[in-house]
């Protein structure tokens, strides 16, 4: 590499997140947040009454630059060897948004947690650390080139170590950001992308699940019935993140003739709604319904043509996310119970010299590491570009079942103080349930 | 960069030794388990293969000769492949084969696996090429390998060995042996070291072989140990008693071999799941990635659990081995993986039994044997309470006298 290619640096920092990094370096935020703020909560505090009302009256999405054909990331050079360590470049983004859980994620969690709400400022800090971007290309002014699913996976882990709740508030956006740089059209891109790169983005959610027992995301109840040009959407989708104030939905619907799709949808439309929607756990993510009562858009709001293997496709995607964010939460259950373990004392020594006690700490460290395995393979097969539907399975029923496992488990390590809101293990025990729960909603 | 697929450069490697398992283990694979201590003598050629398969020494091979510690592998951040994975592919591949007979292959057992790991070039140079079984186990020393009896006392320029050791993989059939015993009991683990024993040394006495539940075509003999005279040189590692280093000479060769029964484990479990992946397709059965698990049949959803399982076991072990070809410290993640793919293999192979009915209980089909298999495999090399143990003192902290 010579002096005057500007390429080198450049061309590396392309990789994964090093632009993020300045953005983050040059800005004052993260010395602002800091400063300890009453924060108004008005507008939030509505949406724990149950009262049904109209979506946020959102800002206008105009396509800016058009190009002749949708941008996209491009799929990752496989590497030729087995690795377990990322790159430079996620590796400075993974400390960041590990010491920035820590300092700021957990300690607001307790409360976000009580509030059904994430303090704004705490959701703007996200933002700005470039956590929505990853799946933007870089020609829409995304900062990454190449496909990030691992480095959004990495990024769901550390900040669900912060808190599983607050994480899936503060990355709901960039699944809808993703999911457009991934399947939207040109004019679908330039519309609404540019609004995920600037400085105030807009809460929007990927709205798949919906409140059916056995709920499958490939037999949806949501239907799109073609009507001219048009598509008119009926339907209810459930446990959607911060419902009330999202300016911009994705949506899956049975589309007629096509089977199920995706739905770029604008809020403050007619027949759509929001109400309440409070759940066991994620409750810092202030969970809605979002109804849909003949809600029309115009045909450009089909995304990718309704090809179903993009739908599918995102339905992995999504549980990728979940997987990563109920690792997260799982090593954060185990870096909690050893310190307990070894200081509470029981029969004059310490508990964790009990097989019985010490054991359940095993278990939850060797599924918590095979999860994550399981996880990073599946999202580093989908940046490859190979086919990743199989390992996701596999990775979902492990974080599922082993997730809500560890969620127990860290309860009942801690006995009666594990039960009390004293100790985070009782929101841990709620959050990771649903993992095995949540479809769509979140990306890689 | 995170990938966790197999690297192109082993392909050949896992592809030979898949094809070994098919047309060579497979088709033997019932004769043995029922002809229990008849020796597998199809078994013989392979085993010159092997050897050839080992000789290249950056890819590895398929057996146990792989599991040395190049000294050059000591972290200095480029990534490596080496012969720690290599090895675990392979014995991956074979166990899908027949688990009792790997075990059974000639030059490819722990003593080959212990000797090495610890032993010095000039020991290399001796017992180089042959075939080496392990000695550990006692009457009354199971899991708690510090407390055997079995004594060496420094006569001359010879040990003299007395004890009796039991459940040695391949005991009568290898040629070397290798057994652990204490040169001062008063002294606990750091006493404890390991000789290398001629199988023809008169002072070893085969008493008899086992009657086993699984792995039958793997010979499991008892030995007596009389009097019986090594030469100094077949004290394998450091003749030093230090207390400081402790169990760690003896030990250390447990942190490269437990992936590999880990790897077993994964081979087995694999056998099981792709033999009753076919069972279930044949009855109607389809399994798809995509809808949930609990909104397909109960044999799919049943399934997709113990694949999920299988692939954290197979993760955990291809993790422990390439932290070894790294250079890394891997003590916790070998023991996570022996954990993991010992139960895993045992709650698979007997689940698949149960998903395959009477045809997966009948001796029509393999599934009913590699469940009988199964069990061992979270048994030797430490159980998964002995493992449960190791993960829960590094995690924690503790030493095995606060956490017994």
């Amino acid at each position: 590499m010579n002096g005057n290619d500007k390429g080198g640096i450049a061309e590396r920092s392309m990789g994964f997140g090093l632009r993020a990094l300045n953005r983050l370096a040059g800005s004052d935020l993260l010395d602002r947040i800091r400063v300890r703020k009453q924060v108004e909560r008005a507008l939030f505090q509505t949406t724990k009454g149950g009262f049904r009302s109209a979506t946020a009256a959102g800002r206008t999405f105009k396509a800016a630059q058009k190009l002749g054909k949708p941008a996209r990331q491009r799929p990752r050079k496989p590497p030729s060897l087995f690795d377990i360590t990322p790159d430079d470049e996620q590796q400075m983004f993974q400390e960041t948004v590990r010491d920035y859980a820590s300092e700021k994620v957990r300690p607001a969690a307790q409360k976000a947690d009580a509030d059904r709400s994430t303090p704004p400022e705490l959701l703007a800090a996200t933002n700005e650390l470039g956590v929505n971007m990853l799946g933007i290309p870089e020609e829409l002014g995304g900062v990454v080139s190449e496909q990030a699913g691992v480095g959004a996976v990495l990024i769901g882990e550390a900040l669900a170590h912060g808190d599983m709740g607050i994480a899936y508030a503060a990355l709901a956006p960039g699944a809808v950001a993703t999911a457009i740089g991934h399947w939207g059209d040109a004019e679908q891109e330039a519309t609404y992308l540019p609004a995920f790169t600037g400085e105030d983005v807009p809460a929007a959610a990927l709205a798949m699940l919906e409140p059916t027992p056995l709920f499958d995301p490939l037999k949806l109840a949501t239907e799109a019935r073609r009507d001219g040009e048009d598509w008119v959407l009926d339907g209810v989708k459930s446990l959607v993140a911060r419902a009330t104030e999202c300016e911009l939905f994705v949506v899956a619907a049975e589309a007629e003739g096509l089977g199920p799709a995706l739905f770029v949808i604008e809020s403050g439309g007619k027949g759509l709604s929001v109400e309440a929607e409070p759940a066991m756990g994620l409750r810092a993510a202030a969970t809605g319904r979002l109804l849909l009562e003949g809600v029309r858009v115009p045909a450009g709001a089909l995304m990718a043509a309704g090809e179903r293997d993009a739908y599918v496709e995102c339905v992995h995607r999504a549980r990728i996310a979940w997987c990563s964010l109920a690792v997260g939460a799982s090593q954060a259950v185990l870096d909690y119970v050893i310190p307990y373990v070894n200081d509470r004392t029981a029969f004059g020594e310490p508990i964790s010299n009990r097989q019985g006690v010490a054991f359940a700490v095993s278990d939850i460290g060797i599924e918590t590491d095979g999860m994550r395995l399981a996880t990073y393979r599946a999202a580093s097969r989908a940046d490859q570009g190979e086919a990743f539907g199989h390992e996701t399975a596999l990775a979902r029923r492990l974080c599922a079942a082993k997730g809500m496992q560890i969620g127990s488990d860290g309860v009942q390590l801690l006995g009666g103080h594990g039960f009390v809101k004293e100790h985070p293990v009782e929101r841990w025990y709620r959050d990771l349930r649903a993992a095995g729960v949540m479809e769509g909603a979140l990306l890689v | 960069m995170i990938n966790l697929e197999i690297p192109k450069k082993f392909k050949p490697l896992v592809s030979q030794a898949n094809q070994v398992a098919n047309e060579v283990f497979r088709p033997i694979s019932r004769k043995y388990d029922e002809a229990e201590h008849e020796y597998p003598k199809e078994l013989d050629m392979l085993a010159s293969l092997i050897d050839g398969m080992n000789e290249g020494s950056d890819i590895g091979g398929a057996g146990a000769a792989g599991v040395r510690r190049d000294p050059r592998e000591n972290g200095d951040g480029e990534n490596r492949n080496g012969s720690n994975l290599s090895t675990v592919l392979g014995i991956v591949e074979l166990c899908w084969g027949d688990v009792g007979l790997l075990l059974s292959m000639p030059r490819q057992g722990l003593g080959n696996s212990a000797i090495a790991s610890v032993a010095t070039e000039e020991q290399l140079e001796r017992y180089g090429g042959r075939w080496a079984a392990m000695a550990i186990t006692e009457p009354e020393a199971g899991s708690d390998s510090a407390a055997i009896r079995t004594t060496a006392e420094l006569d001359g320029d010879e040990y003299v060995l007395n004890g009796e050791k039991i459940f040695v993989t391949s005991g009568d059939r290898a040629d070397l042996i290798v057994v652990w015993a204490t040169l001062d009991r008063s002294v606990g683990r750091a006493a404890i070291k390991s000789f290398i024993v001629e199988r023809d040394n008169p002072g070893l006495t085969l008493d008899r072989l086992e009657h086993k539940l699984g792995i039958r075509a793997s010979d499991t003999a008892n030995f007596t140990l009389q009097d019986c005279r090594v030469p100094k040189e077949a004290l394998l590692g450091n003749p030093e008693v230090d207390a400081k280093a402790g169990f760690g000479g003896a030990m250390q060769t447990f942190d490269n071999t437990r992936p590999l029964v880990a790897a077993m484990a994964v081979g087995v479990t694999r056998a099981a799941l792709e033999e009753t992946h076919r069972r279930l397709g044949e009855a109607g059965v389809e399994i798809d990635d995509a809808v949930p698990a609990l909104c397909q049949h109960a044999a799919a959803a049943r399934f997709l659990e113990m694949e999920a399982d299988y692939e954290a076991a197979r993760l955990l072990t291809l993790q422990a081995a390439w932290m070894a070809d790294n250079g890394r410290p891997n003590s916790l993640q070998a023991s996570m993986a022996k954990a993991k793919a010992g139960r895993t293999c045992v709650d698979v192979t007997l689940g698949c039994v149960e998903l395959c009915g009477s045809a997966g209980y009948a001796e029509s089909d393999l599934l009913e044997k590699w469940a009988r298999d199964a069990k061992i495999l979270d048994i030797f090399e430490g159980t998964q309470q002995i493992q449960l143990l190791i993960v829960a003192r590094q995690l924690l902290g503790k030493n095995s006298a606060e956490l017994r």
